[in-house]
């Protein structure tokens, strides 16, 4: 069985690499030191791991400050928190004032299943994409969260990754190169094409596999980064296939409308989206995506609902 | 740049509050009661208190009541920190001078401030930035007294506090008034100075129209090895105009061209 990992545990180490290397690098936590993977971190550098206590608010304003102050802070707490409760730090200390901050969404989606709705965060893509100049990045496995962590301590500018624990298995080599906006095509395809984001990149590979028993070739485009959207690799989906179907382990008011708003004014395109709906019920993470459909049976489903769709 | 008397300070807030009406007039928007209740604390810190030098002890300032734009504006340009012409062109499109202060667009504002309790803890961040380089410099963040009904200061202080960061202070322009109500009617603040103790803050008051008074405290930060300091500066909203102190009413009015005119002349008589 192929060994699945924890994103954390990339983004953990990546983070330690950085700091030895860049004295302006700074964690900055809402007592998410042990859900963020960082008692590494914090061992290595106890004075550059702030810890402002559970105040997202502050949390966020802090970083800017640090910004402000010439320190290159990462902001590590779960998605659900950081961006419900300090939505208007993001928007202005953050992304308005274009401080080179990033903020790693941990645990997002339904990753802390059971723990329920209060604690899930579907909602987090769609709220963030709406603010303008903030770059989304969405990595698939641990190779990608390390490349993605890298590129954002490069990037003068607010990022947000997001980050999750559900278990992926290696997808992309190790030390490739992260860019934005740039897609993967990770299966060529041209019946039907599945856009697919984050954790949900495996199981959109999965659905590839069942459809090309059924003699559907489906294309599957790994979305690293919601903004920026590979636009081209969109317009080519929707040019080459009877159809786009969004997958993502979030609300589909983050990629799917992304996607949708895309294609809708430059090549429209039968699309059908993929993704969590309502506040899910208690239980495990594999129970929520099975109800809402975020599985590669759901996934076949939707592409096999195009294709049959083909007047 | 010397550091100014408290005479040269009264002189420099004079022309900032006579400047600060012929901007809010012409653009036909502004908080004037705000702005000249704070005029005399951005004018007794940018020209008599803190380290405009290009190092790293250079100090940092943040107007959290980023509605009071234009008393910054016109402070700024008071201390050389931007061409005095630019303030015409206050709220234009194109212009860098906002409605609220934008960082993006000005080099001299060191934080976008207008949602109400941002400033503190961008504030604590820049302490901590500092203490992290090893500099002296000091961060001065003002706050409204209406804005500390925002939970976010109280984060901010806990953690100022915790963090022992004794380079950080916070300024409260204690007008009294919020938008439409005294701010003892809408959600009480006191008593303000337990509360900032009780939060481990070293506190002073102080006459906020004083600039001596406000030179000297300000100057003297800080009053407490590991702890951050607190200033309550007693202030009237629309000092020094008879007609706006203390009134409500001109939180966000503009002035019509015989107030203006009343205006000028009880400020020149300062």
């Amino acid at each position: 069985m192929t060994a699945l990992h924890d994103c954390r545990d990339a983004f953990a180490a990546t983070l330690v690499e950085l700091a030895e290397a860049d004295d302006r690098v700074v964690a900055v936590v809402n007592d998410s030191v042990g859900s963020s993977k960082l008692g590494g971190f914090q061992e290595r550098f106890p004075e550059r791991l702030i810890n402002v206590g559970i105040a997202e608010q502050a949390m966020v304003g802090v970083a800017a400050g640090l910004a402000a102050g010439g320190r290159l802070p990462f902001v590590s707490a779960a998605s659900c928190f950081l961006t419900a409760r300090a939505m208007e730090q993001i928007k202005v200390d953050i992304a308005y004032s274009k401080h080179h901050v990033v903020l790693c969404g941990q645990s997002p989606g339904v990753a802390y299943g059971e723990l329920g709705p209060t604690h899930h965060s579907p909602e987090d893509l769609a709220w963030l994409r709406a603010i303008p100049g903030l770059e989304i990045i969405v990595p698939a496995d641990p190779s990608e969260t390390s490349a993605a962590v890298k590129w954002a301590a490069q990037h003068d500018g607010p990022v947000f990754v997001r980050i999750s624990r559900t278990g992926v298995p290696d997808l992309y080599a190790e030390g490739l190169p992260f860019h934005p906006g740039r897609a993967h095509v990770l299966r060529e395809g041209n019946d039907v094409a599945i856009v697919a984001l984050g954790t949900a990149v495996t199981r959109a590979l999965a659905a590839a596999d069942a459809l090309a028993q059924q003699g559907v070739a489906a294309r599957v485009v790994a979305m690293s980064s919601l903004v920026p959207l590979d636009g081209e690799a969109l317009l080519d989906a929707a040019r080459s296939t009877a159809g786009v179907v969004t997958v993502e382990e979030a609300y589909t008011c983050g990629l799917g409308g992304a996607v949708a708003e895309f294609l809708a004014e430059r090549l429209p395109a039968r699309m059908r989206m993929v993704g969590l709906q309502g506040f899910a019920p208690t239980g495990s993470v594999e129970h929520i995506h099975e109800i809402s459909g975020v599985t590669a049976a759901g996934i076949s489903a939707a592409c096999l609902d195009i294709v049959g769709a083909i007047p | 740049m010397p550091v100014a008397t408290p005479e040269e300070l009264a002189a420099a807030a004079r022309r900032v509050r006579l400047r600060d009406l012929d901007v809010v007039s012409t653009a036909g928007m502004g908080h004037i009661g705000g702005e000249f209740s704070v005029t005399d604390i951005l004018v007794t810190l940018y020209l008599g208190v803190i380290d405009q030098g290009a190092g790293p002890d250079r100090d940092h300032v943040v107007l959290s009541k980023g509605h009071a734009a234009v008393a910054l504006y016109a402070t700024l340009a008071e201390a050389g920190l931007l061409p005095d012409a630019d303030l015409d062109t206050f709220a234009n499109p194109d212009s860098p001078l906002n409605g609220h202060p934008a960082r993006t667009k000005l080099h001299a504002v060191e934080a976008s401030t207008g949602p109400l309790g941002h400033g503190l803890p961008i504030g604590v961040g820049m302490a901590i930035a500092a203490e992290l380089e090893g500099a002296s410099r000091r961060t001065f963040v003002i706050v409204g007294d209406g804005e500390l009904q925002e939970g976010s200061n109280w984060e901010a202080m806990m953690i100022a506090a915790h963090r022992n960061l004794d380079r950080l202070v916070l300024v409260v322009d204690r007008n009294g008034l919020q938008q439409g109500a005294p701010v003892a009617d809408t959600s009480d603040l006191e008593p303000l100075a337990d509360k900032f103790r009780a939060f481990g803050w070293a506190v002073a008051e102080v006459d906020g129209h004083d600039h001596r008074a406000l030179r000297e405290v300000l100057s003297s930060t800080p009053w407490e090895a590991g702890r951050p300091s607190a200033v309550i500066a007693r202030t009237h909203k629309g000092h020094p105009v008879s007609f706006m102190s203390d009134n409500p009413g001109w939180h966000h009015r503009v002035p019509n061209a015989d107030e203006v005119r009343l205006a000028r002349e009880e400020i020149a008589a300062t």
